[in-house]
């Protein structure tokens, strides 16, 4: 299956869920902003996520800026 | 007297402090929360980025102290929707529903487009977000953006990060004059004078980011700003006097022991 994360595409072998994908990448999860087919969800519904075949996934977090 | 209490209101909330905090541009995340307490910012402005997997960097929020009001700032947008795309993102990942509006198209002087700001203030106004445009200054936009909600605009003094200083300063004042809506003046003030340089005129609040973040010691800048905007602030308040071409004597011009 094929995802586009953060603009890229990027390929899994099979469906997963997104908490388990975040940490694949080594992310700390806290604080992280996540847009998951355009849709902005709260951290406590990651575990309910499950990323499938064509889902586009923003990984955001804030930086510095003026 | 000058009175007692002197607070800024935007967005319904009661502001204490006029210096606004950027957190652009610090060499390290940890002098960021020391910064802001030395400034005594309560309004702190950070920004909204894709994670670069590759290069993992620690979230901003994480050293903003808590009892900030943050200020999203909607950096990398080039039109409208994309600054209420970002907007909507931030309130949604609970930065609360302030928001500075920056819409850039042009990069070498990094000047916002006003014409697409009044359209995304428009819409982000209409959905209940306390909106902070940058603009530069013209009197018929900042007029536009108080007709569509805006909380507050904010005329830049100099291109971003060039601390130039209130190049813009007769445009400026013009809006303090004209516009009933709290003047903040962002982007390019360079140093402490300069600052103090935009309150002293009635500007209601000044935004500082490289100024703090790039000088050799952020704390002490930023404690400098502290006093400079508040020094601008009670001059301002205090009336100052009179600009006159020729010299009017401070002591009285009766000759010293003349006659004797």
């Amino acid at each position: 299956m094929e995802l586009v994360v953060n603009g890229e595409k990027e390929q899994l072998k099979e469906e997963v869920n997104l908490i388990d994908f975040l940490n694949s990448k080594g992310l700390e999860l806290d604080r992280l902003v996540i847009e998951y087919n355009k849709q902005v969800i709260p951290q406590e519904e990651w575990k309910n996520t499950t990323l499938k075949d064509q889902d586009t996934l923003e990984v955001l977090r804030f930086v510095g800026g003026g | 007297m000058i009175k007692v209490k002197d607070k800024l209101m935007i967005g319904g909330e009661v502001l204490e402090s006029r210096l606004f905090t950027g957190t652009g541009k610090f060499s390290n995340k940890e002098v960021i929360t020391e910064t802001i307490e030395a400034a005594k910012s309560q309004v702190v402005t950070m920004a909204l980025r894709r994670v670069d997997f590759d290069s993992k960097e620690e979230n901003v929020i994480n050293y903003i102290p808590d009892d900030s009001i943050l200020l999203p700032n909607t950096s990398g947008a080039r039109t409208a929707e994309e600054a209420v795309r970002i907007a909507r993102i931030a309130k949604a990942a609970g930065c609360g529903n302030w928001i500075k509006i920056e819409v850039i198209s042009d990069n070498k002087y990094l000047m916002p487009d006003n014409q697409e700001t009044i359209k995304a203030t428009e819409v982000l106004a209409q959905e209940g977000f306390v909106v902070l445009p940058y603009v530069t200054p013209d009197l018929m936009v900042a007029k536009r953006l108080e007709e569509v909600g805006a909380a507050a605009v904010m005329p830049l003094g100099a291109p971003i990060g060039s601390n130039r200083g209130l190049k813009t300063k007769e445009l400026i004042r013009i809006l303090i004059d004209e516009i009933d809506l709290p003047i903040v003046v962002d982007a390019g003030i360079g140093k402490p004078s300069q600052a103090a340089e935009a309150m002293e005129m009635g500007a209601d609040a000044v935004l500082v980011n490289t100024a703090i973040a790039t000088a050799k010691d952020p704390v002490t800048m930023g404690r400098a700003f502290d006093w400079a905007v508040r020094a601008g602030r009670e001059a301002y308040l205090a009336g100052t006097g009179v600009v006159k071409n020729y010299a009017s004597a401070s002591s009285p011009l009766t000759g010293f022991l003349k006659g004797e």
